[in-house]
């Protein structure tokens, strides 16, 4: 089979249970799922389904307690934490929902963190922010502190961060839920056109039907389960 | 390994940045740390001192000769043939006037201390007239050196500053004999600034000691030039003598002191090093509790752990080595140079010292401070390394 014909995500499996006090969660329970290069999906359900710890496993920031996570032929949950975070720096994208940005650095700095973990030199990487503050429609903001920019502006900045170093996969932990309707749908916007244009696959975690209703394909998680069907 | 590189100057850069963000409490730990420094210097300066009052000049190489089992030249004896026998031996250097050897006596007398008014003993030593020679380094820096056969004593500068009566033309009432101060010296290597002087054949019978002596004090040719000495002094079968290099004579006599101040420094200090420790504690634990989402980006990002950790260790160091560095500072300001005098416990007379701020003394601050930093930034930054990347980046 072509690479490109075979999916970009596949979990079989996984499990995710945590251990409070004598108390055994479990937050994910025998979770299959698969996700195609150049999709849009978007992960529902009520708070404590299990969303944002799927998101986790697979961008690599946490590890399933049982089943196999693969991101483009990789068993990602077999890599300890050292090539987890090499790995993290160079295939995903993390997008948060309050934009996580680093307060001591400027727009441009901010946008720059990933790539100091490349080998690219400095005009190398003031070339990548440039465009990547470009796409996200920030080129005249760049010198600005996140003290000094509306939460959208931050989120765009958190957008070009993510896209910076151009990953596999971008995974945005709910965008717009720190920001208004019309901020919100400016970003659902943006996010689209990655999508659409740049050929990103991305996966978004969300509350919010208006923001799946962009994605092209919408999973809800209950109790840890995939659902078919929208919960009550 | 460059990206590595580049991780740990960027992570740290962003710590640096953020300091003035929480400049009180980086402030209070580094003044914790300050008072440590402070202390342990002070204390130590005190031992240094004493011990510099208590040595030579490096390239003076006298040796002193005592009775056998003497460890002093209080309970030390020797007879004028005695002494004469050991200004006879071969490695004593050749001056003008012969064998550069004094033979001396040692009293102890009572003085007034200027600062508290008490008595206390100041030793009054009889020597001959070569003694200023074998000591070398020794200058009359006001009047001028005692007449032989007559009443006169000169003061060492240190017992001048720190014992009343003892200016120049003053006189004073010691023993038999009424004493006219005719100068001042300093040098003289040891302890000998503490001391008055005075000629040994008038110190004899105004204290009854008849023709008898204490302790000889002899140049060297060499320093090479002891080993012969002392090997002809202990084979002669008509002596029963101890002879010593000055600098170790002096290095024995006070041990005692300089062993118990910095004990006792060192002991204060080490428990002002525990609570400035969980200072530092503490600051860098708030460090990582305040930065935690932070420092959880730059871990979802790709940026390692060891980075991390570093860039927490060398915040907690600057901390600390600001805190040493003022420490140290004040210490400098406010001890080095202070005049004392205190009972040396194995001659049981006053020395006169200036408390010294060495530069071991400061290298030595620095270390502590350091120590003190790297130890209380290593447990908040394995915390941080620790963090679970997942669950702190949610936290608002």
């Amino acid at each position: 089979m072509d690479v490109s014909q075979q999916p970009l995500v596949r979990l079989e499996g996984v499990e995710k249970s945590f251990q409070r006090g004598s108390e055994q969660i479990h937050v994910l329970a025998n979770l299959s799922l698969q996700v195609g290069r150049g999709e849009f999906l978007a992960l529902m359900g009520p708070s404590g389904s299990g969303k944002s710890t799927l998101l986790n496993l697979v961008g690599g920031l946490d590890r399933p307690t049982a089943g196999a996570v693969e991101i483009d032929g990789e068993r990602i949950d077999q890599l300890s934490e050292r090539q987890l975070a090499a790995w993290r720096a160079r295939h995903v994208g993390l997008v948060f929902q309050f934009y996580n940005l680093l307060p001591m650095l400027n727009a441009e700095r901010n946008v720059e963190l990933p790539l100091l973990l490349t080998h690219l030199s400095r005009g190398e990487r003031r070339e990548h922010v440039r465009v990547a503050l470009e796409v996200v429609g920030l080129s005249h903001r760049t010198r600005h502190y996140p003290r000094t920019l509306s939460g959208g502006e931050q989120q765009r900045v958190g957008i070009a961060r993510a896209i910076v170093n151009d990953p596999t996969l971008l995974l945005c932990d709910e965008p717009t839920g720190d920001l208004d309707r019309k901020t919100g749908d400016e970003i659902l916007t943006l996010l689209q056109a990655l999508n659409r244009d740049q050929g990103k696959t991305i996966i978004m975690v969300t509350h919010d039907p208006h923001a799946s209703a962009r994605a092209t394909r919408t999973l809800y998680l209950e109790k840890g389960q995939f659902s078919t069907e929208k919960p009550e | 390994m460059i990206s590595w590189l580049n991780q740990i100057l960027s992570v740290t850069l962003f710590s640096l940045r953020t300091i003035p963000e929480r400049k009180g409490s980086a402030f209070s730990a580094a003044i914790g740390i300050a008072g440590v420094v402070a202390v342990l210097v002070g204390v130590l300066s005190i031992a240094e001192g004493f011990r510099a009052a208590m040595s030579v000049p490096p390239n003076q190489h006298v040796a002193i000769v005592l009775r056998s089992g003497a460890d002093s030249e209080m309970t030390s004896g020797l007879s004028r043939e005695e002494t004469r026998l050991i200004g006879l031996a071969p490695g004593i250097h050749e001056g003008p006037n012969g064998p550069m050897a004094s033979s001396e006596l040692f009293v102890m007398i009572n003085l007034p201390k200027k600062s508290t008014g008490t008595d206390a003993n100041v030793p009054m030593r009889g020597v001959e007239k070569e003694a200023a020679a074998v000591r070398g380094d020794l200058r009359v820096i006001q009047g001028r050196m005692f007449e032989s056969g007559r009443s006169e004593i000169i003061v060492g500068a240190g017992a001048a500053r720190a014992f009343s009566g003892l200016d120049v033309g003053q006189t004073l009432r010691v023993g038999a004999n009424e004493w006219k101060v005719v100068g001042i010296f300093s040098g003289g290597g040891g302890a000998a600034e503490s001391e008055i002087w005075t000629d040994a054949a008038v110190l004899q019978p105004a204290y009854n000691r008849e023709d008898s002596f204490q302790s000889v004090y002899a140049r060297l040719e060499t320093e090479g030039a002891f080993q012969k000495f002392k090997d002809a002094l202990s084979t002669n079968p008509q002596l029963k003598v101890r002879t010593l290099l000055q600098s170790d004579f002096l290095a024995e006599q006070s041990s005692i002191l300089t062993g118990f101040i910095e004990t006792i420094g060192m002991s204060i200090a080490g428990l002002m090093a525990l609570g400035a420790l969980f200072g530092a504690l503490n600051t860098m634990y708030t460090v990582v509790a305040s930065r935690s989402r932070e420092i959880a980006t730059l871990r979802a990002l790709g940026f390692g752990a060891s980075p991390v950790v570093i860039s927490v260790l060398f915040e907690s160091l600057l901390i600390a080595l600001l805190g040493g560095s003022i420490g140290a500072a004040a210490a400098y300001g406010a001890f080095d140079g202070f005049q004392a005098a205190t009972i040396n416990w194995q001659s049981f007379s006053q020395i006169a010292f200036a408390f010294a701020v060495t530069p071991k003394l400061l290298v030595m601050a620095i270390v502590w401070a350091a120590v003190i930093g790297i130890i209380g930034g290593l447990f908040p930054a394995l915390r941080a390394a620790r963090l679970p990347v997942a669950i702190a980046l949610r936290e608002t």
